[in-house]
C-alpha cells in the first residue's frame, strides 16, 4: 500500500477565520490524506514543533488577515532551523494575486487563494510530495 | 449557505427549488397555501409596530426614519482611523462601525511578540485610552453612535469608550455604543475568543449590568448570527442559534436579580444577508416574531418596545467572490435591497474588494452610495413591509418560523447552547455544511456568476488598501512613550484592584474604568483576566 500523504493544516497568528482551513482539511481527508488540524491562534514555533513531532509531509498555512508574507517568511526560517526545511509549505487564504510570486520566492511551493478548487490542491500535493506515489 | 438548489430538466425548465434552510418552493402560491400553513393575520402578522412585529418594529417603517448606514472601518493608528471616520460622516454615514486590529481584539498590546505583523492591519490598533481619545477626537458622540466590533475584550473596550467620552465632556447618559460583545458566536465562528466559556459569558453579564446602571443609550450586546452564518450555518440556524445565545446572556443577567424589562430592550442583533432574497426576507420576518414571542412567553417581558429585534442586517461577505470582483458591487446592491425589504434599522455592506483585503476608501464609498441610492431613488421608503400579504412570502415566513424552531429544539435537546458550543457540537455542524456548500459550488450544483457559470472574464487586479508598516512602528513607539509617561503606581494599583474584583466575582466594569483612566493597556488588563479566568480550550472539530 502506498504511503498516505500527511498534512498539517495550520492557522498561524491571531486570525480566527477557520472556515476555509476546516473545509480544505476535510477535502484532503476525503482525498485519502492524513490530516492534522492545528486549531486556532498558533505561533510559528508551535506549528513547526507539531510538524516535527508528527513528521508531516506538508505544512499548509491558512491566513486571512493579510499578514501572509511576514508569517510565512518566519515559518520557513524556523522550519529550516529545526531541520525540516525540506518539508513542503503551501499557503491558502485571502492572498492577492501580486503576492503569489513573492510567497514562492520565500520558498512556498503552492499558493491556493480562496475559491481554489479542491481538485487542484489535491492533485498538486499528489504530484509534488516526494515519494507519495 | 445562501444559495438555493435548483433541479432543472433538459429544457432548462426548473422542476424543483429547495432553500438551504430546507424549504421547498412551489411554482405558484395562492390562498390555499396560507390555509395549509395555518396563517392568521392578527396572530402571524398584525400591523407594523405591533406584536409580534413580523412586519417590522416601527409603525411607519422607513417613512419615519431611514436606516442607519454603518460601514465597517478602521485601520492603522487611531489618528488615521479618525480621518476615515470623518470621511464617512462627511459623506452621510450616520453611525460608525469600528474595526479593531487583531492584537486589540485578542488582548495583546502592539509591542507584544504575538502582535508582530498584525498591528493596525485589519483595524485600528488600540493600546490605551490615549488611542481612543485620538480615534474619536472631533466626533459628536451625542449624535453619532459607535458599533465596536470587539468581543473577548469587549468589557475593556466599552469601559475605555466610556472613559474617553467622559474625557471629551460627554455624560454617559447621552452616548450610544454598541460593542459586539458576543463571545459564544466567536467560539462557533470568527475565532476571536480568549477566556473559557463561563467567565467569558459572565463578562458579558457585567457589561450589560453596567450599561443598565450608567449608560442607558448603550446597546451592550449585539448577538451576531452573522458570523455563524459565515461559518456555514443556514439562515434558519443563524437565527435560531442567535436567539439561543441571546437567551444565555439574559439568563446570566437574571441571576443578578434584575427584571428582564430593565435590560433586554437594549439587546441588538447582527445578521447576515446574501444569497436567496426571499429566504432572507422570510428569515427576518420570522425571526422578529420568534424573538418577541420568546421574550413574552419564556421571560415574561411586558413592554412591547423591549421585544423588538433591532439590529444591523447586512454585510454579505460570504456572498462576495474573488473572481470578477466588480460583480460584488451589483451583489451588494441586491443584498441592500433584501435588507430594506426585511426591515433593517441599520445596515452596512461588505465592499467589493473585501475578498482581497480591507476596503479602499473608494470601495467603502461605493457601498455607502449603494445604500443611499436604495433609500432615496427606488422607493424603499414609500410604504412599510411592501411584501406583506404575498401568498408566497407569508407562506415561507411561516415555514421559516417552523425551521428556526426546529433548529433551536435540536440544540436544546443536545444540552443547550452553552454545552453545544463548549463541546464543539455546533462547530461540527457548520463545518460540515461549509464543506458540502463548497463541494456544491465546485460541482456546479449551486450557481455563482463568474465562478461556475458565465465565467471567462480575464482576471483583474483590484486596487488594494496598503498595509503601512510605518504606522505599526509609530504605534509601538507611542505605546513605549505612554508607558514612560503614565503614573506607574496608579497603573499597578488599579490593575491590582481589577484582579481582586475578578477573583471575588464582582462586576469588573468600574474597576476596568479605573484602569483605563490610569492608562493601563488592553494587554495588561487582559493579562489580569487570563491569570484569574484561564483560557478557552478549543474543542477538536476535524
Amino acid at each position: 500500500m502506498e504511503k498516505k500523504i500527511k498534512v498539517l493544516v495550520a492557522k498561524p497568528g491571531l486570525d480566527g477565520h477557520d472556515r476555509g482551513a476546516k473545509v480544505v482539511a476535510q477535502a484532503l481527508k476525503d482525498a485519502g490524506m492524513e490530516v492534522i488540524y492545528s486549531g486556532l491562534h498558533r505561533t510559528v514555533d508551535e506549528i513547526v514543533r507539531i510538524a516535527v513531532q508528527e513528521d508531516v509531509d506538508v505544512i499548509g498555512l491558512s491566513i486571512m488577515s493579510g499578514a501572509h508574507l511576514p508569517i510565512t517568511e518566519k515559518l520557513i526560517k524556523k522550519a529550516c532551523e529545526q531541520g525540516i526545511g525540506d518539508k513542503m509549505v503551501v499557503v491558502g487564504g485571502v492572498i492577492p494575486t501580486r503576492d503569489i510570486e513573492k510567497l514562492k520566492q520565500i520558498g512556498v511551493k503552492g499558493v491556493f487563494p480562496g475559491g481554489a478548487p479542491f481538485k487542484e490542491i489535491v492533485e498538486f500535493l499528489k504530484e509534488n510530495v516526494p515519494a507519495a506515489g | 449557505m445562501g444559495l438555493a438548489r435548483y433541479i432543472k430538466d433538459e429544457k432548462d425548465r426548473i422542476s424543483r427549488v429547495t432553500y438551504p434552510s430546507g424549504i421547498d418552493i412551489k411554482t405558484v402560491y395562492g390562498p390555499e397555501d396560507l390555509e395549509r400553513v395555518g396563517f392568521f393575520y392578527e396572530k402571524d402578522l398584525a400591523d407594523p409596530g405591533a406584536y409580534p412585529f413580523t412586519r417590522g418594529i416601527h409603525r411607519e417603517g422607513y417613512r419615519s426614519r431611514a436606516w442607519t448606514m454603518r460601514q465597517y472601518a478602521g485601520f492603522a493608528t487611531a489618528g488615521e482611523t479618525n480621518e476615515r471616520f470623518k470621511f464617512l460622516i462627511s459623506h452621510g454615514s450616520t453611525g460608525l462601525n469600528v474595526a479593531f486590529d487583531l492584537p486589540t481584539q485578542m488582548g495583546y498590546d502592539s509591542d507584544d511578540p504575538m502582535a508582530e505583523g498584525e498591528v493596525g492591519r485589519v483595524g485600528m490598533a488600540i493600546d490605551s485610552l490615549r488611542d481612543f481619545e485620538a480615534a474619536f477626537a472631533g466626533i459628536d458622540l451625542a449624535k453619532i453612535g459607535a458599533s465596536l466590533t470587539v468581543n473577548a475584550v469587549a468589557s475593556i473596550i466599552l469601559a475605555m469608550y466610556q472613559a474617553m467620552a467622559e474625557k471629551h465632556g460627554y455624560s454617559p447618559e447621552v452616548i450610544s455604543a454598541t460593542p459586539q460583545n458576543d463571545i459564544l458566536k466567536e467560539m462557533i465562528g470568527r475565532g476571536a475568543w480568549i477566556f473559557p466559556v463561563e467567565p467569558a459569558v459572565n463578562l458579558i453579564g457585567d457589561t450589560i449590568e453596567h450599561s443598565i446602571r450608567t449608560m442607558p443609550k448603550t446597546n451592550p450586546v449585539s448577538v451576531s448570527g452573522y458570523h455563524i452564518r459565515e461559518s456555514g450555518a443556514t439562515a434558519a440556524q443563524e437565527m435560531g442559534y442567535a436567539i439561543l445565545i441571546a437567551n444565555a446572556y439574559i439568563d446570566n443577567v437574571l441571576k443578578r436579580r434584575y427584571d428582564v424589562d430593565q435590560f433586554v430592550g437594549r439587546f441588538s442583533f447582527n445578521f447576515n444577508i446574501f444569497g436567496n432574497m426571499w429566504e432572507t426576507v422570510a428569515k427576518f420576518r420570522a425571526g422578529r416574531k420568534l424573538w418577541a414571542r420568546n421574550l413574552k412567553e419564556r421571560y415574561g417581558v411586558k413592554k412591547p418596545q423591549n421585544m423588538f429585534m433591532r439590529g444591523m442586517f447586512g454585510g454579505g461577505g460570504s456572498g462576495l467572490t474573488k473572481q470578477e470582483p466588480e460583480n460584488n458591487i451589483m451583489r451588494g446592491a441586491y443584498y441592500g435591497l433584501a435588507a430594506a425589504l426585511s426591515g433593517a434599522q441599520t445596515t452596512g455592506l461588505c465592499s467589493y474588494d473585501e475578498a482581497y483585503t480591507i476596503p479602499t476608501p473608494h470601495a467603502a464609498l461605493l457601498s455607502l452610495r449603494t445604500l443611499q441610492l436604495l433609500m432615496e431613488e427606488v422607493g424603499l421608503r414609500d410604504t412599510v413591509d411592501p411584501l406583506a400579504g404575498s401568498y408566497f412570502i407569508e407562506t415561507i415566513t411561516k415555514e421559516m418560523e417552523g425551521k428556526i424552531e426546529e433548529e433551536m429544539e435540536k440544540i436544546e435537546k443536545a444540552g443547550g447552547i452553552i454545552a453545544a458550543v463548549s463541546s464543539g457540537h455546533i462547530q461540527r455542524i457548520v463545518a460540515r455544511q461549509a464543506y458540502e456548500f463548497e463541494k456544491g459550488i465546485q460541482a456546479g450544483d449551486l450557481l455563482k456568476v463568474g465562478v461556475n457559470i458565465y465565467t471567462g472574464e480575464a482576471p483583474m487586479e483590484v486596487e488594494l488598501h496598503e498595509y503601512d508598516g510605518v504606522s505599526a512602528e509609530k504605534q509601538v513607539e507611542s505605546l513605549r512613550a505612554l508607558k514612560r509617561e503614565r503614573n506607574g503606581r496608579e497603573v499597578a494599583r488599579t490593575l491590582g484592584e481589577l484582579e481582586q474584583a475578578a477573583k471575588t466575582g464582582k462586576n469588573v466594569m468600574p474597576f476596568l474604568m479605573d484602569c483605563c483612566k490610569a492608562y493601563a493597556t488592553v494587554g495588561e488588563m487582559t493579562r489580569v483576566f487570563k491569570d484569574v479566568f484561564g483560557e478557552f480550550r478549543e474543542p477538536s472539530i476535524i
